[in-house]
């Protein structure tokens, strides 16, 4: 059997430990890394006013965030700062991932900026290591291990926090587009139990895909007997396309209703009849209107076998 | 989990309650066979509403239990296939072919009132 | 985002386990509904075969991040018989044919990435990747 190779998942580097290891004889290096980032952490926390002052004052000085308000700025940078500190800490991303997704999903909205959410971490970062080097500026071989332990982990967070934002960024606007894409291919209700989607312009797979879901949802919301399939506006096809032109129909089988194409134009009708697609499967009217009365007369010619509904008169 | 099968008038209607494991889908089969010989039901409704998932076996039990009721007298339709579940069927190539399809319960039994299953001496 | 979770698929009642647990794990990772529908149709195909064609196997599942590309991996694997011949397998005429489901070839269309070992005598490893949005 062939092993798969073991892949690292994720992108996340390895922290610096930060385990209480007790050391019988000499300290090891991860002894001091853990006692560095204990001390480290008691100092970020004893000047944590002063420290959070100079970062925003370079946040502001910078011209980051100006979406936001003074006191929001700090107040968020309240926030971070703990989260930081924390993070340091324990090594545990997880707190601050929760936190950044937040801060995102609030912040996007007012229009914050990717390199404004990254230029603020990198400040915090600056500001830390500076206070760092002020203080250990006596001891060079003391303020490397300091460095040693605290660039890491400085690095992660910056890290983590940049991609938080940039997924949140992704997902709204992935939302967005495809609010977009809703609004600019209604599906119609025209008639009872009979509905018209009208397709427009090049379709790519991801656009055919979608209307493909819109369409069966709105099959349950109308509950739709006929769909009438306007491609009159679409100048070519892909067989791609056409393949989920076809599976259109099928799905729609599925949900108890028939489809009717019409606009098949005569380059189309030949992509189709190229990839292979049985044109039998479809149900090919010349255009919307002749579409339309042919929907009516399947809707009529149901209605009569049923003893409740009233007959359809023909359309004159 | 047993699917619970109501009698109404010449037809059964099976209602799906939750996921379906492989043996329900058989106790299914066997159960909706024994009923329509037992009350010579014309049609069967099977609804399947709250199916998340159906894939190549459910596919192909729920076109042995119609082709097997139709040797017993009965029309079979499927109701209540949601959107997702429709459009991700149609992804494999899954088609109930040869099975009646409807909306809902509601055009489930319109259904059956078009297509009246007529006793016929020879299978087709 | 390392959490990884190993299904042992051995009976019908596995491929239901199975397909309920990577519909909440990729329903955390952000897909939507008509993905979340995808992914398990598709695990229910891959976990089917394992269970009529190599008796007992197992299915790993993790998330995954690539950059800021947040995705589902799903390995599915066994110690079965083997395929002979992958590329017929992957065919759909011939997978239904001979009672292969469409469990191969429908699967490679519902993931966006699909990879498929398979030795005779020594088994079989399926490996595929779903990407939110």
């Amino acid at each position: 059997m062939i092993k798969l190779k073991n892949k690292r998942l994720g992108t996340t580097r390895p922290m610096t430990s930060t385990d209480n290891a007790v050391s019988v004889t000499e300290h090891d290096s991860s002894d001091t890394s853990a006692a560095m980032l204990r001390e480290l952490v008691a100092h970020l926390r004893q000047n944590r006013t002063q420290l959070r002052e100079e970062w925003a004052r370079r946040i502001t000085h910078a011209e980051l965030l100006t979406a936001m308000t003074d006191q929001e700025i700090f107040s968020e940078a309240t926030s971070v700062y703990d989260n930081y500190v924390e993070v340091l800490e324990t090594g545990n991303v997880e707190a601050l991932q929760a936190y950044a997704r937040n801060l995102s999903e609030r912040i996007i909205p007012r229009g914050v900026q990717t390199n404004e959410v990254v230029g603020i971490v990198l400040l915090l970062r600056d500001v830390l290591a500076r206070s760092l080097f002020k203080k250990y500026q006596t001891d060079f071989d003391l303020l490397n291990r300091v460095l040693d332990a605290y660039e890491p982990a400085a690095n992660r967070i910056a890290n983590t926090v940049a991609v938080s934002f940039v997924q949140e960024r992704e997902r709204v606007i992935r939302q967005q587009q495809e609010a977009i894409r809703e609004l600019s291919t209604p599906v119609l209700q025209v008639r009872e139990r009979l509905l018209i989607l009208p397709i427009i312009g090049v379709i790519d797979s991801q656009r055919a895909r979608q209307l493909t879901e819109q369409l069966l949802r709105g099959i349950r919301t109308n509950r739709a007997k006929v769909v009438v399939v306007d491609i009159t506006g679409v100048p070519t096809i892909d067989s791609t396309v056409a393949n989920h032109l076809v599976q259109t129909v099928e799905a729609s089988r599925l949900m108890g209703a028939s489809v009717i194409v019409t606009g098949l134009s005569a380059e189309i009708a030949q992509t189709l009849v190229t990839i292979g697609v049985e044109l039998s499967k479809v149900n090919a009217v010349g255009d919307l209107q002749g579409g339309i009365e042919e929907a009516e007369r399947l809707l009529g010619y149901k209605v009569i076998l049923s003893e409740e509904a009233p007959l359809m008169e023909p359309k004159s | 989990m047993h699917v619970p099968v109501l009698k109404q008038g010449e037809y059964l209607i099976a209602s799906i309650q939750s996921a379906l494991s492989d043996p329900d889908l058989i106790q299914l089969r066997d159960d909706l066979a024994k009923r329509v010989g037992q009350y010579r039901s014309r049609g069967v409704i099977i609804d399947v509403t709250v199916l998340d998932i159906i894939d190549s076996f459910a596919t192909r039990t729920l076109r042995a239990i119609a082709h097997m009721l139709k040797l017993r007298g009965a029309e079979t339709v499927i109701v209540g296939i949601q959107p997702d579940v429709a459009f991700a069927m149609v992804q494999l190539g899954l088609t109930l072919e040869g099975v009646g399809t409807a909306l809902d319960l509601e055009e489930g039994l319109a259904y059956l009132n078009r297509h009246p299953m007529r006793k016929v001496r020879h299978e087709q | 985002m390392n959490n990884e979770t190993r299904i042992p698929i051995q009976r019908s009642e596995d491929i239901v386990t199975a397909r309920e647990l990577a519909r909440g794990m990729a329903r955390t990772a952000g897909f939507n509904g008509s993905d979340l529908t995808l992914i398990a149709t598709a695990i229910s195909e891959v976990t089917r075969n394992i269970v009529e064609h190599a008796k007992h196997g197992e299915l790993v599942l993790a998330l995954v991040c690539n950059g800021s590309k947040r995705g589902i991996v799903i390995v599915a694997r066994d110690e079965g018989p083997g395929i002979a011949d992958v590329p017929q397998a992957m065919q759909y005429g011939y997978s239904s044919r001979n009672g292969l489901g469409v469990g191969l070839p429908g699967a490679r269309w519902l993931m966006d990435e699909f990879e498929i070992d398979s030795r005779i005598g020594k088994g079989t490893i399926v490996t595929m990747r779903k990407w939110v949005g």
